[in-house]
C-alpha cells in the first residue's frame, strides 16, 4: 500500500439518528435551501475561537459529517447561491445533529 | 517572484481556457468530481494512482513522471495551471511535486477548484483528449524536499511548521476532523513546531490571503525568518499549502515540504516528540 490514508475529504453520506459513533464527538446534518436539499456546498468546521478546522463537500442530499472533540463549534456551509451556519455545544461523544439553510 | 508569477485568478483563467501553450490539469485523489464536471479542457490527474509509487510509500520516478505527462499531452514549454478540490491541497502538491521534477511555468488557479464553483462558472464532462508528447524531466530538486533524517538533525536549528489543526497538533486528535480517527502514530508533534494551520493563510473561498497578512501571520506565529524551515503535516499535502505561501508567495529562499509528515514521524522509534497545545 503506497498512502492510503489521504488527508483528503471522503465523500459525505447520510447520518442515521441512530449512527454508531463508537465513543466518538459525530457533527453531522444537512445542509438545505429553498428548494430542498443543498448538494455541493463547502461545508466549514469551525472550532469555539472561529478557527477552521475541518471541510466537506456536502452530498446530493445536503449531509455532511465531522469527527470533533467536545466543545462548542459552528458549521457553516458556503453555496453560489448563498452563506448559511448552524452551532452546537458537543458536551461529549455522540451525535450532534445540525440543521443548515442557504440561500 | 510575485503573486501573478505563481498564482492565477479565475477570471483570468477563464479567459484563456484555448490559449495555445496553456494547459489546465484538475489534480485530486478523487476524481469523481472531475468526472462529473471540470474545467473546459483540463486533463485530470490522480493523485494517489498518478502521483505515488504504487508499492513504496514515495513518488512516482523521474521516469515515471517522464511517462505521466506524456501521456496527458504536457510539453517541456507548456504553462500548466493546476487546481483542485479541498482547497487546492493536491494541486498545491503536484505544483511542489512539478518543481521538483523541475518544470519551472506552472501556476496554481487562486481558490481552486471551490472558487471556480462558488463564482458560478462553467463545468464541463467532455473526455479531454490532447496528443502525447516526448516529456522529459530533471532530477528531483531535494532542495524543496525533507527527508526524517534532516528533520530529526534540524530540531532545534530550524524553523518547523506543523499545518495540522490544534486539536492534531496538542494530540488531542490524529487525524483532521472529517476522518474516523483510528491511526496507529503516537499523537503529538515535532519539537518546538509552530501551529500554523493550513486554512490561517486562505479565505474561506480558499483563495490565499494577501502577501502582507501572510507574512504578519507567520511573523506574529514566531517564524525566525533567518533561519531555514520545513513544513509538514499528516501525510505532506496540507503542508503544501504552506510550503507554497512560504516559498513562492512570501520568497522565502530555503523552505523543504517534509512529505513523510506525522504518519512518518510520529511512528519512528525513539525520537523525541512534545504533547499539548503552542
Amino acid at each position: 500500500m503506497a498512502v492510503d490514508d489521504s488527508c483528503g475529504a471522503p465523500a459525505q453520506v447520510a447520518t442515521p439518528a441512530d449512527f454508531d459513533t463508537q465513543g466518538q464527538v459525530v457533527l453531522a446534518g444537512k445542509v438545505t435551501g429553498a428548494d430542498g436539499p443543498v448538494g455541493g456546498a463547502f461545508v466549514r468546521l469551525l472550532d469555539g475561537g472561529g478557527d477552521f478546522t475541518g471541510e466537506v463537500v456536502s452530498s446530493a442530499d445536503g449531509d455532511f459529517r465531522f469527527y470533533a472533540a467536545p466543545g462548542d463549534w459552528t458549521v457553516r456551509a458556503l453555496h453560489r447561491t448563498g452563506n448559511g451556519e448552524a452551532s452546537v455545544t458537543a458536551e461529549g461523544p455522540g451525535l450532534h445533529q445540525l440543521a443548515i439553510s442557504v440561500g | 517572484m510575485s503573486r501573478e508569477d505563481v498564482l492565477v485568478t479565475t477570471q483570468w483563467a477563464e479567459e484563456n481556457l484555448d490559449t495555445p501553450g496553456v494547459v489546465f490539469a484538475e489534480v485530486d485523489e478523487d476524481t469523481t468530481a472531475y468526472d462529473a464536471g471540470h474545467i473546459r479542457g483540463a486533463v485530470k490527474f490522480d493523485w494517489r494512482k498518478d502521483l505515488q509509487d504504487g508499492v513504496r510509500r514515495d513518488f512516482v520516478s523521474k521516469e515515471g513522471f517522464e511517462a505521466l505527462l506524456s501521456a496527458k499531452g504536457i510539453s517541456n514549454d507548456d504553462r500548466v495551471i493546476l487546481y483542485g478540490g479541498n482547497n487546492n491541497w493536491f494541486a498545491a502538491y503536484a505544483y511542489w511535486y512539478f518543481k521538483l521534477y523541475g518544470h519551472e511555468n506552472v501556476q496554481l488557479l487562486d481558490g481552486g477548484r471551490k472558487k471556480w464553483e462558488l463564482d458560478g462558472r462553467e463545468l464541463n464532462s467532455d473526455e479531454v483528449k490532447r496528443d502525447a508528447t516526448d516529456y522529459k524531466a530533471k532530477d528531483q530538486d531535494t532542495s524543496l524536499r525533507a527527508f526524517r533524517d534532516e528533520v530529526v538533525q534540524s530540531i532545534g536549528s530550524k524553523n518547523f511548521v506543523d499545518v495540522r489543526s490544534p486539536d492534531e497538533f496538542s494530540g488531542k486528535l490524529l487525524a483532521p476532523a472529517h476522518l474516523p480517527q483510528e491511526q496507529s502514530q503516537v499523537p503529538g508533534h515535532i519539537p518546538g513546531a509552530l501551529n500554523v494551520p493550513w486554512a490561517k493563510v486562505a479565505n474561506e473561498d480558499g483563495t490565499f490571503k494577501t502577501e502582507d497578512e501572510i507574512k504578519e501571520l507567520y511573523t506574529d506565529e514566531g517564524i525566525d525568518e533567518s533561519k531555514a524551515t520545513i513544513a509538514y503535516c499528516r501525510i505532506g499535502e496540507r503542508s503544501s499549502i504552506a510550503w507554497f505561501a512560504l516559498h513562492e508567495l512570501l520568497g522565502y529562499e530555503d523552505v523543504k515540504n517534509y512529505d513523510g509528515s506525522w504518519t512518518e514521524y510520529g511512528s519512528l522509534v525513539g525520537v523525541p516528540v512534545e504533547l499539548g497545545a503552542k
